[in-house]
């Protein structure tokens, strides 16, 4: 990226002041300027574009991992006052709605899962629906779906899995609310009959990790994590309903911008206001959508369990935390001094609340929100908590990835997916996938530099490194 | 257009390709109609999922819908056959497209996932980004970006 445009406010803020007559909002970018220089042009473009969009509070900010997306940019988070107003955009939660990351920690030590590690990667692959054109084995009927729609994981453990317990740490308690099935096509109920309990593809995983690295002692033991623990990190979304009921809106939208009076600066960020029956409509959609992704990852939380405990009879796997990185949700920010109530964007960007934060379930309330920063297959993951000073720097948001640096055209052209498996096993990381396709375009290589993101989220003020995951085995989609 | 195996239609001037995006992919089609640029597109997006030389044309999907913006058609056009491919299961190879004003009306062919496909990369739909849909001096160009 094009520095000269940018107005460093410190060494990890970016600022780009909104221009006369063209923007709502300031730009800011968080990240070292390793990072910022790294980044595409297009980052910048797309930001500057949701700046535009009307009912805007505070600013429109990247993330450390931010990259080119569509629409938004990766890593973009933005928020809107309804009562100004603030409009509700498609483009701005994408396709894979409610895409997001369910850690296990587990009891078990690195030297209890070596001696099986190859036969575990073999069961977790054979278990867990992974890749495209993979079903799960459960089949809904539509009044069970609609009953997926409006409880999310609820629905999940009271169909036997998981427990209560798990509830405790998923985002909303694991239900959120304000859905309504109604506002959800056939097509996208259709798409999902044998999508429940699937990972997917792309850069989704389901990775068995050691905790390599503690950071911040008090706040590890508050999360339950020590130097040497397994723990087991689900990356995945809302699959065809989700995807379908973004493909249903984003062209609903795009067209009726016009109509509501809203100059879109690119078609992609179609939104409505968030008062109008369009802006409405897509919210039951969206909220259904959520608890369609909460209820899946409760599944596979719940199938990698029993594939575990085939092998460790004894072994407790806890939901750590869940969250979710490609929503917009309604929650109360403080804004110079007064609470608001605020539709927050985050499109590839987590939540993270800091600590005394209500909604925080007890274990936490001191230490704050863990927040989860996926990296590739071959690098490693980081565990963070929320800082008080996210709140007033981006509505209490970080990191969601490493972020990819390169096409996945570009890493076709550089790897080779049987070659690469190969190359991870040698450094002890044993990948299953179906895809040497997917493999390639997911090279560690093909991704920014993990250290280098959780750093820059730290310095930021975003949110604290606790712990650094480093893989053992990963099923890739 | 419609019918059994061997009517399907062979769009010999369509050609695709793919251009460069940092998190997605960007699918270009190519033809000498618009009609025949979206059946491009269309083989770009499928091929992204599976090899379509082993692909078998068992099953067909028709498609059938109005859209006067010709760029949203392709992206519905993309979208629908993304949705119809998931809802029953099947990896499409080989598509055909015909417009009369607003009005499209097309088809695909393909046959249930199985263990001898190739698995490439889920796309999750076509998006606005990057959409155009122009006429050059070479044919008719349909691009915008798929999320993957």
């Amino acid at each position: 990226m094009n520095l000269d445009r940018l107005k460093p406010i410190d060494d990890w803020t970016w600022s780009v002041p909104k221009a006369p007559g063209e923007a709502r909002a300031d730009v800011r970018l968080y990240a070292g300027r390793e990072l910022v220089e790294h980044m595409d042009d297009k980052v910048l473009e797309q930001i500057t574009n949701v700046a535009k969009l009307p009912g805007i509070v505070g600013a429109a900010m990247t993330m450390p991992d931010a990259h080119w997306g569509y629409g938004f940019p990766i890593g973009g988070v933005a928020a809107f006052d309804p009562d100004e107003g603030g409009i509700i955009s498609a483009g701005g939660v994408g396709f894979d709605i409610s895409c997001g990351i369910r850690c296990l920690r587990t009891d078990l030590t690195l030297a209890d899962v070596a001696p099986v590690a190859q036969r575990l990667a073999n069961s977790l692959f054979e278990n867990i629906p992974a890749g495209v054109g993979e079903e799960g084995k459960l089949r809904l009927s539509p009044h069970e779906l609609d009953s997926v729609l409006l409880r999310g994981a609820r629905w999940a453990v009271g169909m036997g899995y998981g427990t209560d317990a798990d509830l405790e740490f998923v985002e909303e308690r694991g239900c959120m609310a304000g859905a309504d099935p109604e506002c959800v096509s056939d097509l996208a109920k259709k798409r999902q009959r044998g999508e429940m309990g699937t990972l997917g593809s792309g850069n989704h995983y389901l990775e068995v990790q050691v905790v390599e690295r503690i950071h911040d002692a008090e706040i590890a033991r508050a999360f339950g994590l020590s130097a040497g623990q397994v723990v087991v990190s689900i990356h995945c979304g809302s699959r065809g309903l989700g995807h379908q009921i973004g493909t249903d809106y984003l062209v609903s939208l795009a067209k009726g911008a016009a109509r509501l009076g809203i100059s879109l600066p690119d078609r992609e960020l179609a939104c409505a206001p968030i008062r109008s029956p369009e802006g409405q409509q897509y919210i039951g959609a969206m909220n259904a959508a959520v608890n369609c992704a909460l209820a899946n990852r409760q599944i596979l939380a719940d199938l990698s369990r029993r594939v575990f405990r085939h092998f460790f009879p004894s072994a407790s796997l806890e939901t750590l935390f869940d969250v979710s990185h490609n929503t917009c949700k309604p929650e109360t920010h403080n804004v110079n001094g007064r609470p608001r109530l605020l539709y927050v964007h985050r499109k590839g960007a987590t939540r993270a609340f800091g600590p005394g934060h209500a909604s925080l379930p007890e274990r936490y309330r001191k230490v704050g929100q863990p927040v989860i920063i996926g990296g590739s297959m071959g690098t490693g993951s980081y565990v963070l908590a929320g800082t008080a000073d996210s709140e007033n720097k981006a509505f209490s948001s970080a990191s969601h990835g490493a972020g990819r640096s390169m096409s996945r055209h570009q890493a076709l052209k550089r790897w080779r997916g049987r070659e690469l498996i190969d190359e991870l096993a040698a450094k002890g990381i044993l990948i299953r996938t179906k895809s040497m396709r997917g493999a390639a375009e997911e090279a560690p290589g093909a991704y920014k530099d993990v250290d280098l993101v959780a750093e820059a989220t730290e310095k930021a003020g975003l949110a604290r490194r606790v712990a650094f995951l480093r893989p053992k085995l990963c099923v890739k989609g | 257009m419609s019918g059994g195996r061997d009517s399907v239609t062979i769009h010999a001037a369509v050609a695709h390709e793919y251009f460069e995006h940092e998190a997605d992919i960007g699918i270009v089609g190519r033809g000498a109609t618009v009609a025949d640029s979206f059946v491009g597109a269309a083989q770009a997006t499928f091929a992204i999922m599976c090899p379509p030389d082993q692909v078998e044309r068992t099953t067909r999907v028709a498609i059938d819908f109005d859209e006067d913006d010709v760029e949203l058609a392709l992206v519905t056009w993309l979208n629908l056959l993304l949705a119809y491919a998931r809802e029953r299961g099947l990896v499409l190879g080989a598509f055909s497209l015909g417009r009369e004003g607003h009005h499209w009306r097309g088809e695909a062919w393909g046959e249930p996932w199985g263990e001898k496909h190739e698995r490439g990369t889920e796309v999750k739909g076509a998006t606005l980004t990057m959409l155009s849909v122009r006429e050059g001096s070479d044919g008719w160009d349909a691009r915008c970006v798929v999320d993957v």
